[in-house]
């Protein structure tokens, strides 16, 4: 065995972009202080509707307070501009963890230099900013990779926890699916000769800088459908109020401009307004938290929609290694002596199917591992023979496929059992691997090597299934083994003997069904593929084909992160359609809080509307409006860190969220707007 | 002493008034008089007919979208929605009048004025509230003189946008809105983007949709404000207070639902009321129907997710809730604050709510 190269498996890795900053870092705090000033400016507030109206009704009661002081009117004009504050707060905070992280990667991208070849094949020294595409550079131990290019000539190990946070070093070499460099990662040992593929600019660095700043941000479909149903909420609200003055008027009431103002800002669904957002922001900066770059929002979302997955077999539902399960003997001899050659077969086989054979042995039969003697010669495996073994002098051990065994065992003149052939057929129709083993001129029997599914994915699958996505395994397996580990591991539906052509057309004909596809990938093969599905997941290892071709990409190179991918597109919906309701839902407390003090005058007897019994008019309308603005920062965390997903299908998910967004939205404004005013009172403001 | 009674070809004319939900009677006192509504069962009858198509349109819908859960979703909608509002008046009528009562005269029937003996004070509560659920306007009382709760029934239910079950077709289409809204909200709080009947609702739908939504009250709100801030229209109503306010408000909420009941103190005929009112029915209910028929063709071009077990369901208890929840919400806010100043007001200024 060569180098085992083993994609790091960490679900969230501690160092690297994906550093995750607490909700409340200093610094990000401070800077989202003064960007909330900042962005007070009416071009940057009109592209949000909702806010807008907040800030002209702000500027409406500054008016009114300027022309007719009073504390009434301060008050309000304050809240009202702290509402709109809070709103850019919220913004200010999801963009600032991005920007954070943009610092970081934009250090590591300057400072480096690169040993550009001329054409003459001489070495020059010049800033790795001014590298273009199809320059030749050359990078020797302990070198920064200047920029990303491709491999064309050498081997080299790779220290790419710049980027995955994964300390451990990954080999890349010339040619094949290993052959891409990202700029920025450090070489450890030997010398590569790359092309760099990435024009000024448009490096992986700078894309994932411009990604995590989210200098670019645009809206997504979903979200202007939100802002557009917001939008409505504003302006049907808009008449209701103005048309109040003239119907009060008509009933030979006067209600205030300020009171109409603080009214339609409670009416309107400001929370949702301000966090909107932030919520987008905040969704992306997940997946980057998880070390998984979306190349757009519109591809998050998808996430969320997808209803159909396709999951690689190797490293995703299986561990990529075979592993021993049983052992078969033949008629005349015991599991235990089957077990017993195996091992001794195997003593010296590190490969990980020959450790399997040592442990479960040694688990099953209590056979000891054995010391080799120094005159024990081991046969190592080779592609002519097929076989591998132990000569202990004389005695010969071998194990191996079982056509070359049985070729073996008969060139020594020895026989061949005749129930062989049925144990080593039934072991290949199960999806396993079988293994024959002879002592000798005996074969005792088989060692069954299986697929190992892994640990906990049957659970993952069942839980996609609840929530109504489809999965399906890809593997170039024969169906007969793929329909065996599928079945094991719980997927829906598997495609064996998968080329890319039939894996491009299974993505087809699942999208001319309606249904959004999933799917990762990393080969330059996987690219049209990738480039097909609705989510492309292209791992980190992968190809640059593959990497442009995906609208994801995952660091980690860990393709079970799919799953996740799908539930945090989940969530980011979740969280908008749940704060909507809650918003919504406010209005009702607010309607009771503000209609009697509105008429109070005019109309005592609305105070009988006063369920909440609120101080005074004054104190009633002020609560409403300090309770519409607190509730924004109260809701900054859980806008940042999304509403708490659980996979569950639809139904229970919705009961869930009805109930704790819509119902407790209905309630918790009653108690908040009344302890507000128990506040005021007890400062005697009013 | 002589006594003029009007006559002419009413019979005939009596099911196609109730069964179109047009509700224009032949006689100015409609189906309170006894050529109209002679007796108990005819006032069921028409009750019926009124009823019967907008009711039966979910059963249409559900056979053409070919679930017919989905037309009983629909169905409770509307049911739920009427079951409390006929509950609701009801009570309410069968309270002494405050008004009657603070004059010293005490019913033990329920609230009598203007009211049919024949039919009582539940009949004729059941009646108004199928003729303003409906689009159809017909009546069997003067629903002037409801209690000014009852009276808040008969035009809350026309707030509501007509959809319980409203006009034939356009109770329909006009509940549709409204569940594609809740489909937008719900679809959205279980993580996928929301589709009803396996069409996505996205950016296009939910403006085409919202802004049919928001055309009834915004009407209605506009020309009332109009109505009670100008000389022509401040001479309209016969009382004054908050009934005078609620003679305006409902005469102009009833003419943009395109239902035509009144409050009888409304003097409506006269030339202001009469081009007003004529906006008001052109805007609102032709505004509605240019979104909704753009709705019908960007639903139509759209292909069919296929469902699953992550999809919103749109035929069960919990999406009926969130249609109910869209619909009071959008018509109870809006015209909560005009209500308390029109019937809510004049009840509390009796004493007490009920």
């Amino acid at each position: 065995m060569s180098h085992v190269l083993t994609p790091p498996t960490t679900e969230a890795s501690p160092h690297g972009v994906a550093q995750a900053r607490g909700l409340f870092d200093r610094e990000i705090l401070s800077q989202a202080f003064l960007d909330s000033f900042k962005k007070l400016d009416p071009r940057v507030q009109v592209r949000n509707p909702v806010m807008f109206v907040v800030l002209v009704g702000s500027i409406i009661t500054l008016l009114e307070a300027i022309a007719h002081p009073g504390v009434f009117t301060w008050s309000i004009t304050v809240w009202l501009v702290l509402t709109v504050m809070f709103a850019n707060f919220a913004e200010a905070m999801a963009e600032g963890r991005g920007k954070a992280q943009a610092d970081t990667l934009r250090k590591m991208r300057s400072e480096t230099e690169a040993r550009r070849l001329t054409a003459e094949g001489r070495e020059e020294l010049v800033p790795a900013a001014n590298l273009t595409k199809g320059d030749t550079v050359i990078c020797e131990a302990g070198d920064v990779i200047p920029s990303d290019g491709e491999i064309i000539e050498g081997i080299a190990s790779v220290d790419e926890s710049a980027i995955t946070g994964e300390s451990a070093p990954v080999i890349r070499e010339s040619g094949g699916d290993r052959s891409a460099v990202t700029g920025g990662t450090k070489v450890l040992s030997d010398r590569i000769v790359v092309r760099i593929t990435a024009e000024r600019g448009h490096t992986f660095i700078d894309r994932m800088i411009n990604l995590v700043e989210g200098a670019n941000r645009q809206k997504t479909p979903n979200e202007i459908a939100l802002t557009i149903l917001l939008a409505v909420l504003t302006i049907v609200f808009i008449p209701v109020v103005v048309t109040l003055q003239p119907f009060a008027a008509f009933s030979g009431a006067t209600v205030s401009v300020v009171v109409l103002v603080a009214l339609l800002v409670c009416l309107i669904p400001t929370t949702i307004g301000a966090l909107l957002s932030a919520i987008g922001i905040a969704g992306m900066d997940r997946l980057v938290q998880r070390n998984v770059l979306a190349m757009s929002g519109r591809a998050v979302e998808a996430a969320g929609d997808v209803q159909v997955l396709l999951l690689d077999k190797t490293g995703t539902i299986t561990l990529g290694n075979r592993m021993a399960a049983n052992f078969l003997p033949v008629e005349g001899h015991s599991e235990q002596e089957v077990a017993d050659v195996a091992q001794l077969a195997s003593l010296a086989d590190e490969t990980p199917e020959g450790r399997s054979v040592v442990v479960l042995a040694k688990e099953n039969f209590g056979i000891r591992e054995r010391q080799l003697d120094p005159s024990h010669v081991f046969v190592p495996f080779t592609a002519t023979t097929r076989m591998s073994g132990l000569d202990m002098g004389e005695r010969q051990i071998r194990k191996g496929a079982a056509e070359s065994v049985k070729r073996w065992v008969s060139e020594q003149g020895g026989m061949i059992p005749a129930d062989l052939d049925a144990i080593v057929e039934r072991v290949s129709r199960a999806g396993s691997t079988p293994l024959a083993v002879a002592d000798g001129t005996t074969i005792l029997g088989v060692i069954e090597l299986k697929d190992v599914v892994k640990e906990g994915i049957k659970v993952k699958f069942e839980e996609m299934r609840r929530m109504g996505i489809r999965t399906v395994m890809i593997t170039g397996d024969n169906p007969l083994t793929a329909a065996a580990i599928a079945q094991e591991a719980g997927v829906d539906d598997f495609l064996a003997e998968a080329t890319p052509e039939a894996k491009m057309a299974l993505i087809k004909q699942e999208q001319e069904g309606g249904r959004l596809v999933a799917m990762t990938g990393d080969g330059t093969n996987d690219a049209p593929a990738l480039a097909q599905a609705d989510v492309g997941v292209a791992m980190n290892t992968g190809t640059t084909a593959a990497k442009e071709a995906g609208n994801m990409v995952d660091l980690d190179s860990n393709p079970t992160k799919l799953i996740a991918i799908v539930e945090i597109g989940k969530q980011l919906l979740i969280t908008r359609g749940s704060l909507t309701t809650f918003s919504i839902a406010n209005d009702i407390a607010k309607y009771f809080a503000i209609i009697p003090a509105l008429f109070a005058i005019k109309y005592h007897q609305l105070g009988a509307l006063n369920i909440m019994h609120l101080h005074s008019p004054q104190s009633a309308v002020l609560s409403a409006v300090i309770f519409n603005a607190l509730v924004i920062i109260a809701l900054i965390p859980l806008a940042l860190r999304g509403v708490k997903f659980r996979a569950a299908n639809s139904s229970a998910i919705l009961r869930r969220n009805v109930l704790i967004y819509g119902v407790g939205g209905v309630l918790v404004p009653f108690i908040f707007i009344k302890l507000i005013d128990l506040v005021l009172v007890a400062l005697h403001a009013y | 002493m002589t006594q003029t009674i009007a006559r002419g070809p009413i019979g005939f004319m009596e099911a196609i008034k109730q069964l179109g939900t047009n509700g224009g009677g032949f006689l100015n006192a409609n189906s309170a008089t006894t050529f109209e509504n002679p007796t108990g069962l005819t006032n069921f009858l028409s009750m019926y007919l009124l009823l019967a198509i907008p009711v039966a349109l979910t059963h249409t819908f559900g056979k053409m979208v070919g679930s017919i859960r989905h037309g009983v979703a629909l169905l409770s909608v509307m049911a739920l929605l009427f079951g409390v509002w006929v509950g609701f008046t009801s009570f309410a009528e069968h309270q002494n009048n405050p008004a009657v009562a603070a004059a010293g005269v005490h019913s033990t029937v329920g609230n009598t004025e203007g009211k049919e003996v024949r039919f009582g004070d539940t009949s004729s509560a059941l009646f108004g509230v199928a003729s303003t659920m409906t689009s159809t306007g017909s009546a069997d009382a003067a629903y002037d003189s409801f209690t000014p709760v009852g009276g808040m029934g008969l035009m809350t239910g026309m707030m509501l946008g007509e959809v319980t079950p409203g006009g034939t077709g356009s109770g329909l289409y006009t509940l549709l809105i409204y569940a594609i809204i809740a489909v937008f909200i719900g679809g959205l709080m279980i993580g996928r983007t929301p589709e009803y009947l396996g069409k996505k609702i996205q950016a296009r739908e939910v403006k085409l949709a919202g802004l049919a939504a928001l055309v009834m009250p915004v009407v209605v709100l506009v020309v009332t404000a109009i109505a009670v801030s100008v000389a022509a229209g401040r001479a309209g109503p016969l009382n004054a207070g908050p009934h005078g306010f609620s003679e305006i408000l409902y005469g102009l909420t009833s003419q943009g639902n395109n239902n035509g009941s009144a409050f009888g103190g409304l003097t409506g005929n006269t030339p202001f009321y009469n081009i007003v009112g004529a906006i008001d029915m052109l805007l609102g209910r032709f505004a509605i129907m240019v979104p909704v028929l753009a709705l019908g063709g960007a639903l139509a071009a759209k292909n069919v997710v296929p469902e699953s077990l992550g999809t919103f369901r749109t035929d069960n208890g919990m999406f009926v809730g969130l249609t109910i929840g869209v619909i009071l919400i959008i018509g109870g806010l809006t015209f909560f604050p005009a209500i308390s100043l029109g019937p809510i007001v004049e009840q509390l200024s009796h004493g007490r709510f009920f």
